[in-house]
């Protein structure tokens, strides 16, 4: 198979390759770079600051809000959903009533519910975020109303517009939006686990619980340590960035008073907005390096001896 | 470890036939404490499902109301089916061009990334050549950045190359964004391929190039399948990308052009309108995801499970 080969393979691979290091590989190189510069974005005009970019991000109040966001977002998104996410998927798979012949079951309606769980991962983020946006409504949203209407008049939170809530108000839509993509998942690899690991254990006088933690989780601990990247490198990109810019308050999002800042969203505010492309791109460091060390946590702590069955 | 050390099976056989019996030996207590715990989580079951349905359905209820209605009493049914708020949508909110705009960016995107990234992967499956593992690793790194780093210095990119604002630069840089995952799946999918029939097309006289689009190709639909659908849902459901390299109002994608809408209609006070927008660009998906359920949670699952 040696004929043609090598012009095979660059005919093929050129076209692709180029065009991801155009608009991929050069950009991320460039931005490095740029974040030792004073670069405006508006004129092409910069010169070399060092690291002076660095240092002042030392004393950017909103830079520390927008961090320390996103690292929250990091620690508990994965956590709360994919927390959720097991425990549905468990319930759908080995919660159900013991059926004659079957040491377990899933509960009725099983994939009917697997069905409705997995539509908020077909819908964009966008949409989502636009639709809770109107149901956090503090007049006439959804939320308020429906308080109302079971007699809780007194309860009528602002949500988004609450320093103090509207965080946890664009965290439950992430929550929201992601929960059933890894109830789907953890399904996969649950109904792949052999059921007599399952008979086993009940016969020997185990409960629900304890083949959760015994034979379920050990079990599926490869796709659990590959989802926690995986919601790790969304709480800290493109959907933390969508919710944030489209449902707080504040010119581009982040309001009130900074409250709901996260880094994705103050790098495209301070290149887009503020005409601070260089310090946007410092912003940007300060994130791969955050989301590259969540990765190297993750798989590090997650490694454990491969299960095989 | 192997973990058939955990539940030992040998003991199951010792023991008579499995589940009646356990059911029987179950002291009441248990029982009732077992019935408890099973109407707690099929609560939590339902609850859920419950959740995640009524935001769906309460914004198809609202784009049938009149603004008065939406305001005044949110969760009332409709006094009648307000299809007047659709029409406005559709036309005199630009529905209908984010839409058009949307159907020939993920068109062109979705075509040139399954093109371009089993290419690349075959390559990458099937040749070795120096360089080949830099370049997959190259590949897969995309996955893992934040890419609102490198949309500073693209923004500039394109510019310079006057592709800013414009569909045909849209696309290119989907196609970019989406070739990552496209080709560690494609690869992946082509190392499972067996080689023989791909080297007898070759002594019979294929070139590569021949062997690859009548042969291989067709051979790795289900992997093509997958990965496409996972592809189109990105790019179709893509917000960031034209949030910040696609700013002019005519050329604008539906998700942006929803937001925009939100924004322009909050002083207008065309909430109806609104609603129907978003219910439009929700239901084509929804529709798609219900008839294709099996292939799109395949496709969307499938890159977790390798």
């Amino acid at each position: 198979m040696q004929h043609g080969k090598y012009r095979f393979i660059v005919g093929f691979l050129a076209t692709p390759l180029g065009i991801y290091a155009l608009f991929v590989i050069w950009p991320f190189i460039q931005s490095i770079y740029y974040s030792f510069t004073d670069w405006s974005g508006l004129s092409p005009e910069f010169k070399m600051v060092g690291f002076k970019n660095y240092s002042r991000i030392l004393d950017d109040e909103v830079f520390w809000k927008s961090f320390q966001h996103s690292v929250t977002f990091v620690l508990l998104l994965p956590l709360v959903t994919l927390t959720l996410a097991l425990f549905f998927a468990f319930m759908l798979n080995v919660g159900g009533r013991r059926r004659k012949n079957a040491a377990i079951a899933g509960v009725r309606g099983s994939s009917f519910y697997k069905i409705v769980y997995f539509f908020p991962q077909v819908l964009s983020i966008a949409i989502v975020a636009l639709l809770f946006q109107f149901a956090y409504n503090p007049n006439s949203g959804a939320l308020n109303s429906a308080l109302k209407a079971v007699g809780l008049d007194s309860v009528q939170p602002d949500w988004l517009g609450d320093p103090d809530l509207a965080l946890w108000c664009v965290f439950a839509v992430l929550v929201w939006s992601t929960v059933g993509f890894f109830v789907v998942l953890f399904s996969a690899g649950m109904a792949s686990i052999p059921k007599d690991y399952y008979e086993a254990a009940l016969l020997d006088g185990a409960n629900r619980i304890t083949t959760f933690f015994k034979i379920t989780l050990p079990l599926l601990w490869d796709t659990v340590q590959s989802g926690w990247a995986y919601m790790g490198i969304l709480a800290l990109g493109a959907e933390s960035f969508a919710v944030v810019q489209i449902m707080t308050v504040g010119p581009n999002g982040g309001g009130p008073d900074y409250s709901t800042t996260v880094l994705p969203l103050y790098v495209y505010q301070k290149a887009f907005r503020d005409g601070q492309a260089a310090y946007a791109t410092t912003i940007g460091v300060a994130l791969l390096v955050l989301t590259l060390l969540f990765v190297a946590v993750v798989m590090r702590l997650g490694r454990r001896e491969r299960l095989e069955y | 470890m192997k973990t058939t050390e955990t539940p030992p099976v040998d003991t199951a056989e010792e023991r008579p036939p499995v589940t009646e019996v356990t059911v029987a030996r179950t002291p009441p207590a248990k029982a009732t404490e077992g019935r408890v715990l099973n109407f707690f989580s099929h609560g939590m079951l339902v609850l859920w499902a419950f959740m995640v349905v009524m935001p769906l359905l309460w914004a198809v209820m609202t784009s049938f109301k009149t603004d008065r209605d939406i305001f005044s009493s949110p969760w009332a049914l409709p006094d009648r089916l307000h299809f007047e708020n659709w029409s406005r949508a559709w036309t005199s909110a630009n529905m209908s061009d984010y839409f058009l705009n949307t159907v020939i960016v993920v068109g062109f995107s979705l075509l040139g990334t399954m093109l371009l990234g089993s290419m690349a992967a075959y390559v990458l499956a099937r040749f070795d050549f120096p360089g080949n593992r830099f370049i997959y690793f190259l590949f897969i790194g995309g996955m893992s950045f934040p890419i609102i780093l490198a949309l500073v210095p693209l923004f500039y990119v394109m510019q310079n190359l006057s592709l800013l604002n414009t569909l045909p630069g849209l696309i290119l840089v989907y196609i970019a964004y989406s070739l990552p995952f496209t080709v560690f799946f494609m690869t992946a999918f082509f190392r499972t391929l067996p080689s023989s029939v791909a080297e007898a097309a070759f002594v019979d006289g294929a070139s590569h190039t021949r062997t690859f689009f009548q042969v291989m190709l067709p051979m790795a639909k289900p992997g093509l399948i997958s990965v496409g659908i996972f592809n189109f849902l990105g790019q179709w459901n893509q917000y960031m990308l034209p949030t910040v390299l696609n700013t002019e109002p005519d050329r604008k994608v539906l998700t942006q052009g929803l937001v925009q809408l939100a924004v322009s209609q909050g002083y207008k006070g065309d909430w109806s309108g609104l609603f129907a927008g978003l219910v439009m660009a929700m239901l084509p998906v929804l529709a798609a995801y219900i008839v294709f359920q099996r292939q799109v949670v395949q496709g969307l699952t499938a890159g977790a499970l390798k």
